[in-house]
């Protein structure tokens, strides 16, 4: 049963990309396809079944390369989201994880972020770029939490190794799904707090919904005590899925300016994806 | 008595925390022991004259099963004694159905009257089987309206522990955090209550206890940053008469002059705010999913919160109340009466909200009210359940993260060196963060004095690190490696005879005793493994007496009650799942190099000898 499926794989990639490549007029006959796509329904500015996240365009990009149709299965990015969707085979493609990621293969990294800090415009501190800056323990953080214990992300860990414990506020990832823009953010805007350290993609996108003028600057650092900063982002799929791969890896060095346009656009903050290829997969100490 | 107030504990940053911490783990170190069960099948536990005695359960038998442990004490011992040493082996199958969802069954059956109740996981139907009629049929099934999305917030998987009865109703959770209450003879909504916020990592798992005319229920989410709480509901209306927070001020937590803890660490003003660096508590876990027990002559709930979260444990220096701990309240307007902490400032994922069972004891010489609690840190504790004074704390499997319990400060003494850092190397810390036992709920049989606990053989390692993702933001946690304990064998299911502190037989099972355990009148006990076999053994001395191979894995816990036409009956559910059961077949990547002398492998072989599942089984004698 794998194997065939994989075959079928196989046909479809030569029936669709290399006729796509062709200029002029294709009519060869192409079997209907699917591109069977596992995201968030309500997270924002990433995905939500209304379509409106900024890898739900990416999804429909991808669609439109490969000459498929475009379908859903809406599921929370959270704990068992991979277990529960892509390799329970509910879809084929889950458009944004990061680099070093198992339980699935990935494709080429598409795009690259790190941290960022979101302060607002007018408290002139848009010079603020390290997590050593002196200023940082007079201010109100504010930082999200993932999980418990080590299950945090950097950000988290980087002030308390600091020992700024006291003037950081820990903000839930969840509960975001009413909210159009996240509450650290929120805070930021209200003053409540002095500075917001969100993942870039999240702090750009928001900052451009906000009623009131942002400054995102991504971290200097891209790694702190060993603890990645900064991610490169790519796509899953299932570890036995090698063609599906070799289709959007495909995609994404042919496309690399569309692809970048669309995430400029939704406001997400890009770094260079060069040093990656020279980051290992899995660090281990 | 709070006379020692700490109303201005500074803020400790992360370095004196840690000092601190060390300080109070370096005590331990002069006399660090790593204890380990030796089995002694052999052992005759009857001969011992200091064996705990009857009281739980010692109430006529009526043969039924209202609640997930039997009784208020939690003992999940059966008075009934048809079914025995001799004729155990020729329990038959008499009727079995699906339940129509094939994910982790972790409930108990309950058997009132002439009918079987029975909740499934998500999404929490509520079947009722006719007793009356040859082979069980249906009689209604209640179908709640939920949401969803839940499926993606619960943690570990979307088990359910059951439900309760009483007043003629069906009380239950369901978990996108409402409690319905559904009348027992016609499977109609009586009321449905929404408890918690299911967009905020808000679920709830647990089986709910009823006394009198309220319900207790509590929350499960803690990984997510909830905040914890068990509530008080009323029978009839579903209102909420109280609710006690596990984190914050006083108030919040319904501490007030009745709250007389025996040990000085948990006196004084708002330690649940002042434990915590700034505002940490309202996101601080402390989550209410285990089992409920109640004393009603000392009229004392009993339950325990889960652990802290969800900051790394650098980010929340303190103790951290009351997180990971066990809370004695007055049912009637929640007050606490007292508090002990199992782990103070939890580093390991240890919940302690294992279930509590209660019996009462000789200890030199004198008759004590005590409660039994196998904490996932590998301690078997005795509590006198009046004061919260621990009696005992004896490990019931192997520990190499602490050296024991101060039986004067109530303090555990952990090892510096297992305190796991984020991107250290951190190897063979034992319990893993399962722990020693989990969940599954243990039972106490009045007629041996042995507590019958089912639990799992696991250590794990800290490796580096690798990379996650959630909720659209990456992060990177510690890749966690869990392996068997010593002996290699990954569950054991011992008879633990609680005056002498030390297992008196034990048997070894290829995975995680994932079920809960049955004990009954006729010295039999039973229990379910992850490979699908459900067993009856010799409450004595462990003896296999027979065993029936399910569909699916069994995670469920065990009933037994008489039927209608007078006769013994010992039922149970299939269906492979719960953490273990996530950690068995998806969580872990059979690539990884750990696999092959490591957890993975075995666990990847379970999926070879069981599969997804969910049906009723029911036996007894032809």
């Amino acid at each position: 049963m794998r194997k065939a499926l994989s075959l079928c794989w196989s046909l479809v990639c030569c029936g669709v990309v290399y006729p796509a490549r062709a200029t002029g007029d294709v009519k060869r006959e192409v079997r209907p396809r699917e591109l069977r796509v596992c995201a968030d329904p309500a997270n924002l500015p990433y995905s939500n079944d209304r379509e409106q996240g900024f890898e739900n365009q990416i999804a429909s990009f991808l669609a439109h390369e490969l000459h498929a149709t475009l379908s859903y299965t809406w599921w929370a990015q959270r704990r068992g989201f991979l277990r529960n969707t892509l390799n329970a085979g509910l879809c084929d493609v889950v458009i944004g994880v990061p680099v070093g990621l198992e339980r699935a293969q990935l494709t080429e990294p598409y795009y690259r972020s790190s941290f960022a800090f979101v302060t607002r415009r007018d408290r002139h501190l848009g010079d603020l770029r390290s997590l050593d800056d002196a200023r940082l323990r007079e201010l109100k953080i504010g930082v999200p939490l993932a999980g418990d214990d080590g299950a945090n992300p950097a950000p988290a860990h980087a002030l308390s190794r600091r020992g700024m414990v006291s003037n950081v506020i820990g903000f839930s990832l969840w509960g975001e799904y009413e909210r159009k823009i996240p509450a650290a953010v929120e805070a930021v805007v209200q003053r409540t707090l002095d500075v917001a350290l969100l993942w870039g993609p999240l702090a750009g996108a928001s900052a451009k919904k906000s009623p009131e003028p942002l400054t995102v600057r991504l971290l200097n650092e891209q790694r702190d005590a060993g603890i990645p900063l900064a991610f490169s982002i790519a796509m899953a799929v299932r570890e036995s899925d090698a063609p599906l791969a070799a289709e959007l890896n495909a995609v994404i060095r042919r496309r690399r300016a569309a692809l970048n346009q669309i995430l400029r656009s939704a406001g997400v903050p890009l770094l260079d994806l060069e040093p990656q290829n020279r980051e290992p997969h899995h660090a281990r100490p | 008595m709070p006379s020692q107030r700490r109303p201005d504990a500074p803020i400790v940053r992360p370095s004196a925390a840690l000092l601190t911490w060390g300080l109070v783990a370096c005590c331990g170190l002069s006399c660090q022991k790593h204890a380990e069960i030796k089995p002694k099948p052999e052992h005759a536990p009857l001969a011992n004259a200091n064996a705990a005695r009857l009281r739980a359960g010692a109430a006529s038998e009526d043969g039924q099963w209202p609640m997930p442990g039997k009784n208020y004490e939690n003992t999940r011992f059966s008075g009934l004694d048809e079914l025995n040493r001799d004729n155990a082996k020729n329990l038959r199958l008499v009727w079995t159905q699906k339940t129509g969802v094939e994910r982790g069954h972790e409930a108990a059956p309950l058997a009132v009257a002439d009918t079987l109740f029975v909740v499934t996981p998500y999404p929490n139907h509520l079947l009722a089987f006719d007793l009356h009629q040859p082979g069980s049929p249906p009689k209604w099934t209640f179908v709640p309206e939920t949401v969803p999305a839940a499926q993606g917030v619960a943690c570990c998987d979307v088990v359910n522990r059951g439900a309760a009865y009483a007043h003629g109703r069906v009380y239950f959770n369901t978990l996108d955090a409402q409690s319905v209450a559904v009348d027992a003879a016609t499977g109609k909504e009586v009321w449905r209550v929404k408890l918690g916020d299911v967009t905020r990592g808000e679920t709830i798992t647990m089986a709910p206890l009823v006394v009198d005319s309220q319900v207790f229920v509590g929350n499960s989410g803690g990984e997510l940053g909830v905040r914890g709480w068990l509530t008080a509901l009323d029978t009839e209306t579903g209102k909420i008469n109280w609710r006690a927070w596990a984190t914050g001020p006083d108030s919040d937590v319904l501490i007030g002059p009745e709250f007389q803890p025996f040990y000085e660490s948990d006196r004084g003003k708002d330690l649940g705010v002042c434990t915590w660096p700034v505002d940490q508590w309202k996101i601080g876990g402390g989550t209410a999913w285990g089992f409920v027990s109640y004393d009603p002559d000392l009229d004392l709930l009993y339950y325990g919160t889960a652990n802290p979260g969800p900051w790394n444990p650098e980010g929340r220096p303190g103790a951290n109340k009351w997180t990971a701990g066990i809370f004695a309240r007055r049912p009637a307007t929640g007050h606490a009466v007292w508090f002990y902490q199992w782990n103070p400032h939890d580093v390991f994922d240890h919940d302690g909200i294992n279930e509590n069972v209660l019996f009462d004891m000789t200890v030199a010489g004198q008759t004590r009210k005590v409660l039994a609690h196998a904490d996932r840190n590998g301690y078997l504790y005795i509590l006198d359940r009046t004061s919260g004074e621990v009696l005992s704390a004896s490990p019931f499997g192997p520990i190499s993260s602490s050296t024991g319990v101060d039986l004067k400060t109530g303090h555990l003494n952990l090892v510096p060196e297992m305190i796991p850092k984020l991107g250290q190397v951190t190897r063979n810390i034992c319990p893993a963060a399962p722990g020693a036992k989990d969940w599954q709920p243990m039972a106490f049989s009045p007629k041996t004095g042995l507590l019958y606990i089912p639990h799992q053989n696991l250590c794990m390692d800290e490796e580096g690190l690798e990379a996650n993702y959630i909720a659209g933001t990456p992060y990177v946690a510690a890749a966690v490696r869990y392996r068997p304990g010593p002996g290699g064998s990954l569950g054991k299911l011992s008879a633990w005879d609680p005056a002498l502190g030390k297992a008196v037989w034990t048997i070894e099972e290829r995975f995680p005793v994932w079920s809960g355990a049955l004990t009954t009148a006729g010295d039999l006990v039973f229990y379910g493994t992850m490979d699908g076999w459900f067993k009856a053994v010799d409450a004595t001395n462990g003896k296999l007496l027979w065993k029936y191979h399910t569909d699916s894995g069994i995670i469920s816990q065990p009933v037994s009650y008489r039927g209608p036409d007078g006769k013994q009956y010992v039922a149970v559910l299939d269906g492979v799942g719960g953490w273990a059961g996530a950690v068995v077949v998806g969580d872990l990547d059979p690539r990884d190099q750990s696999g092959a002398n490591g957890f993975v492998n075995p666990m990847v072989e379970l999926k070879n000898v069981t599969k997804k599942g969910g049906a009723v089984y029911v036996f007894a004698l032809p």
